[in-house]
């Protein structure tokens, strides 16, 4: 029972459980598909950041840059789909998005794993790089007419409804990418050695590089993969908002990776699950969107979250303390 | 690499640096940048950032590293703000006012100790990482500015507080003379104290300073404290100079004191760093800032070239730099 | 029995040090050699060569009879050639499985991973060495003897024909040396060769069928293992045909300094007791997992204790507290000099003094020209050759930063000094220095503790010698009255 608590997972799930509990004593209509497809659609982009995130953080890194990735994406994607290519179609558009963001991993790929420059070092350098980039060269003016093919993937809803009260609920189709990214995630870190190698050079790089694994080239793929990723949550999150700001997202990266942290992976590397960062984010949400049902106010959110952050981390430090200590 | 003496220190290569920035700018735009205004207001403006960027220092040189000196430098500031709005008013004089203002900055001083240490405490005895102990403190204390202020800025402050910010004395800037004796009493410290030798000492190899009977958690509880306090330091000269307070000011500050302390040599993973290549740092990034400042480059251009400029450090710093720290591989007990 | 493997006239040096000097010898298939040395004989050197990693200046190697031209990593590895390093480099976060499987896999040039695939190279490889391990189980939760067979089952997956051992026996229990023999038996049956390499190689020679010694980079003695005994083995590697004299008896007078009284420890070390008089080296020995490094850490507060007492010249020393140990006058020489004992960039004179902060340190400044002033003396008087004070102490040679350390302590001016493996590493011109200054710092009145495993080490410097089992003492004997083979078996019986 005492190492079934210790986990992430499980304390994260009870926690979701006690808030959802509190939440609909105080407010009954909280139960209900509306307020799911609410707070689902409020997680897709953070969803596919936070597996993103997870993967720098089993590999042994961290990635704060995602965010400038994102938002330089989704800026670039529009106004080059806009200015050159309005006949792409929605995937394209994606794909593109997806490409570009990858682009911008491979700077980060380049320096740490080709100078092996300290992860968070280097990505809050590219994190300013990439949006004065976009902000100085590009430009800072909103984009508020998407390209055909945005627009297209912007209204695309694969559920709606109708509730006893006459107000409608939909589900975005942009909800089925998460799914996909979650999907293919899982099946890279638990179906290849690749995935493999990940969690191993985690774990321990010198073992890694002593039984023959190519520890440059996947840091490489993982910067790239997550660039990727952070493209794609960029695209996706400009076609939901219909609207491409370039001062969007940027400032979101904390409290992903506080969701990852929370959902079980370790910043020293090699641990992290699908599970725990997906009841991460589902808390990190809910605080962020429902704090005020359980009556408190939301101006309260950050200490809330900052609170999780070190309970999460600090719970499970503490105990291993007191584990090592018992040791001889 | 093989370079001539002077250039094989970061401090060194630092201060080339700043002299071609500094030459630079001011063939760039004479007139301007070496105008009598220019650099005065230059000496206005980076002792805020620069604060933090010893209160960082302090806490690299531990291996570790504080993300909320912003969050408390808003905390801290808001605190007092507070104090001086609801009780002492935009109407305060003379020695009502004096008293006030002493309560708000010993309030926001205290509190500032009081937040180091709650990191200290998470990074010593919790033995959580610094990043995450830091990401998770600074966003309570930035939520608390929030949560205190609903958001808003609080303004109405009197008139003596622009003093701290805004004031000279024979003519110098009070922040500049601020910054000045901080970096001096900090250089001081890290040199001629046990307290300075030990941490370094301590960042070099944690695992040594506590073979070698160092206190190591009351270590880390003293820097992290001083990186408290030094960060609301900086949060009342933001206030006064901004003349009020507010949850999310300096939001770039985070990435320009890590910044600034990389760039002035400091090693990220503990062990080495000097007040001089800090100093230094500080000042090429305000000749850069201002430079482009007047040559009317915006705001973003300037956050791209800090950018670069950190990371074209970062590779010529490691490139240069043996590594410092044995890895620490699980050992067979 | 066709040789798997022959080398002649290994040479390899390093920046005009020669590392490895004419080195031939031969493994049979199936064979288990012994290579035997000191640290700095060139052991590792001649692993790294046989893994590919480093290349000689001049080699003549075949594996099967075929000539080898410049080895690589990939080409030993293909050839059947495993290391496995005294940390097994395991995964600790992956299952018992994957780390046993993963490099077969690699070697394999798989792309797609299978849990089920590698379930299976892992059963197969763990039959192989007729143990029984859970393939689910996390390498962390394993014991250090699970991990050395997880690290042989990995080499075995990846179709081992010679397994070169780094320090096999080091961390394991006796009964779990005794495991270990097992395997290798049935190894060898299988065809596989063992290249033991060690500086202690006594508890594996029944197994072995041949030895090697290299001393000083160079091979000073090869034959049958038969021919070979803990004590020859130990003459051969330090060249001295005795060790020092048994340290003679201490003044009866001698008063008590430390006493320690019914310390304990759970899991760890069980109602310790003994009298430290002033001017006596006590020696406390004990195979790894008997209890003696706890002990140690445990006499400077380094780790806690559940019970028990320590007194320092009467006044109670509290337990679990190292700041309080060394403000009573106790100092610790740790076992690993480079995590845990060295701050390896920092200058030699700030290594030195930085146990002497508080003392320099009156009204908050520090005086540094004093401080420096007593860290060099200290440094001239244990003849620390070194180019400059200020040089960083990772320039020194392992025997010069062992005396860093010391006269870090010894600047304090300790009543009691516990030195932990304090030749470990240590070359042998070196070694014998540190032991007169043992011997010295005794003579000076200090109470000296020295753990360690170097048998001659604690016959030739101690006055009394307590041999730890299962974490208590089981013996209390004078140097005088054993010798090294003696004392080997009253410690692994």
């Amino acid at each position: 029972m005492a190492r079934l608590l210790a986990r992430n997972e499980v304390l994260v799930a009870l926690v979701i459980v006690a808030f959802c509990i509190l939440a609909s004593l105080s407010d009954p209509r909280f139960l209900s598909l509306p307020t799911l497809t609410d707070l689902l659609r409020s997680s897709i982009v953070m969803t596919i950041f936070a597996v993103g995130a997870m993967l720098v953080l089993i590999s042994g890194g961290i990635d704060v840059s995602f965010t400038a990735v994102a938002a330089f994406t989704m800026y670039v994607t529009a106004m080059v789909l806009n200015a050159a290519m309005p006949w792409m179609p929605w995937w394209g558009a994606l794909l593109i998005g997806s490409a570009v963001g990858a682009g911008l991993g491979a700077v980060n790929a380049v320096l740490i794993a080709g100078f092996g420059l300290p992860t968070l070092i280097v990505t809050l350098g590219t994190l300013s790089v990439f949006r004065g980039f976009m902000l100085t060269f590009v430009g800072s003016r909103q984009i508020t007419t998407l390209p055909p093919g945005m627009r297209e993937f912007g209204r695309m809803m694969m559920l709606r409804g109708t509730n006893a009260d006459g107000s409608f609920y939909s589900l975005h189709g942009a909800f089925l990418i998460t799914v996909a990214v979650v999907v293919v995630t899982w099946a890279i870190l638990q179906k290849t050695m690749l995935g493999r190698a990940i969690f191993a050079i985690g774990g321990s790089v010198e073992s890694a590089r002593r039984i023959g694994i190519n520890v440059r080239g996947v840091q490489a793929f993982v910067y790239i993969y997550v660039g990727a990723l952070a493209g794609l949550a960029g695209t996706v999150h400009a076609s939901m908002a219909r609207v491409a700001n370039p001062f969007d997202l940027v400032g979101s990266e904390l409290s992903v990776i506080a969701a990852v942290v929370l959902g079980g992976a370790r910043l020293a590397g090699g641990y992290g699950t699908l599970t725990g960062t997906l009841l991460g984010v589902a808390l990190i949400v809910l605080v962020q969107n429902s704090l005020i049902v359980i009556g408190i106010p939301n101006t309260w959110q950050s200490v809330t979250v900052g609170l999780l952050i070190l309970l999460g981390t600090g719970l499970p430090a503490w105990q291993a303390q007191r584990h090592a200590a018992r040791a001889p | 690499m093989r370079m001539p003496g002077f250039l094989s220190s970061p401090e060194g290569r630092l201060a080339v640096i700043a002299v071609l920035v500094f030459a630079a700018m001011a063939a760039l735009s004479p007139d301007l940048f070496l105008s009598v205004q220019n650099v005065t207001s230059m000496a206005f403006q980076f002792p805020e950032f620069a604060i933090l960027a010893l209160a960082m220092t302090v806490t690299m040189l531990t291996g570790g590293i504080d993300l909320s000196v912003v969050g408390v430098a808003n905390f801290t500031s808001v605190s007092a703000a507070l104090i001086l709005t609801r009780f002492a008013g935009a109407g305060a004089l003379g020695a009502d006012a004096a008293l006030w203002m002493l309560l708000a900055v010993g309030a926001s001083l205290g509190l500032g100790l009081l937040a180091g240490l709650l990191n200290g405490v998470l990074v010593s005895v919790l033995g959580l990482p610094a990043i995450l102990a830091t990401l998770g403190s600074g966003l309570i204390f930035t939520g608390l500015a929030v949560a205190l202020t609903g958001g808003s800025a609080v303004m109405g402050l009197p008139v003596a507080v622009a003093w701290i910010g805004n004031g000279t004395v024979a003519g110098i800037p009070v922040p500049l003379i601020l910054f000045v004796g901080l970096a001096a009493a900090l250089a001081l410290l890290l040199r001629r104290t046990g307290f300075g030798l030990r941490v370094q000492m301590f960042g070099t190899n944690p695992l040594a300073a506590r073979f070698a009977a160092i206190d190591v958690n009351g270590l880390l509880l003293r820097v992290y404290a001083l990186s408290g306090v030094l960060a609301a330091i900086a949060g009342l000269v933001v206030m006064s100079r901004a003349n009020s307070a507010k949850a999310d000011y300096g939001s770039s500050y985070l990435l320009l004191a890590v910044l600034i302390a990389v760039l002035g040599g400091v090693n990220p993973y503990g062990g080495y760093g000097k007040i001089v290549g800090v100093v230094l740092a500080v000042l090429t990034m305000q000749f850069l800032s201002s430079g482009l400042n007047m040559l009317s480059v915006s705001n973003f251009a300037r956050e791209l070239i800090w950018g670069v400029l950190l990371i074209f450090v970062m590779i010529l710093n490691t490139r240069t730099r043996v590594r410092t720290r044995p890895k620490p591989e699980a050992r067979v007990p | 029995m066709a040789d798997f493997i022959t080398l002649s006239g290994v040479t390899k040096t390093y920046a005009g040090i020669t590392a490895l000097d004419d080195v031939g010898f031969s493994i049979g298939a199936g064979e288990a050699v012994c290579l035997a040395g000191e640290n700095g004989s060139g052991k590792s050197t001649l692993i790294k060569i046989l893994a590919g990693v480093e290349q000689p200046d001049r080699a003549e190697i075949t594996f099967n009879g075929a000539r080898q031209g410049v080895l690589t990593p990939r080409l030993s590895a293909d050839a059947g050639v495993m290391v496995i390093f005294q940390d097994f480099s395991l995964f600790p976060n992956l299952t018992v499985a994957e780390n046993i499987a993963f490099s077969a896999e690699l070697g394999a040039h798989r792309r797609i991973h299978s849990a089920a695939r590698s379930r299976t190279i892992a059963r197969a490889a763990l039959e192989r060495v007729g143990v029984m391990l859970d393939p689910e189980a996390r390498v962390e939760t394993l014991s250090v003897a699970h991990k050395q067979l997880v690290a042989i089952c990995r080499a075995l997956a990846r179709d081992a024909r010679l397994i070169i051992m780094d320090e096999p026996t080091t961390a394991l229990t006796d009964r779990e040396v005794r495991g270990l023999l097992g395997i290798i038996r049935r190894l060898k049956a299988d065809g596989v060769a063992v290249l033991f390499v060690s500086h202690k190689l006594a508890e594996v020679l029944e197994v072995c069928e041949k030895v090697v010694v290299l001393r000083n980079g160079a091979k000073v003695v090869e034959g049958p293992a038969r021919d070979f005994d803990a004590a020859s083995l130990t003459r051969h590697m330090t060249g001295r045909d005795v060790g020092d004299a048994p340290a003679g008896a201490l003044a009866s007078d001698a008063p008590v300094l430390m006493q320690v009284r019914g310390l304990s420890r759970a899991g760890a070390f069980h109602d310790i007791g003994f009298d430290l008089r002033a001017g006596e080296v006590l020696g406390i020995s004990g195979l790894l997992g008997s209890g003696r490094t706890a002990l140690a850490k445990a006499l400077f507060g380094l780790v806690g204790a559940d019970a028990g007492t320590i007194t320092l010249g009467g006044a109670p020393v509290p337990l679990g507290d190292p700041l309080a140990a060394a403000r009573a006058g106790i100092g610790y020489v740790p076992e690993d000099r480079l995590t845990e004992g060295l701050f390896l960039t920092q200058s030699i004179s700030r290594n030195v003094g930085v146990g002497r902060l508080d003392a320099h340190g009156g009204g908050g400044m520090l005086d540094l020209t004093a401080l420096w002033a007593e860290a060099s003396d200290w440094l001239a008087r244990l003849r620390v050759k070194a180019p400059s004070v200020e040089a960083p102490v990772r320039a020194l040679s392992g025997g010069n930063q062992q005396r860093v350390v010391l006269a870090r302590w010894l600047a304090r001016a300790p009543r009691v000094l516990v030195l932990n493996g304090p030749s470990v590493g240590v070359d042998v011109g070196s070694k014998a220095e540190i032991h007169d200054i043992i011997r010295d710092l005794a003579r000076q009145g200090l109470g000296v503790v020295v753990i360690s495993d170097d048998l001659p080490e604690l016959i030739g410097t101690c006055h009394r010698l307590l041999v730890m089992k299962d974490g208590t003492v089981t013996e209390m004997l004078a140097p005088t009255d054993t010798d090294e083979t003696d004392l080997a078996h009253r410690l692994a019986s």
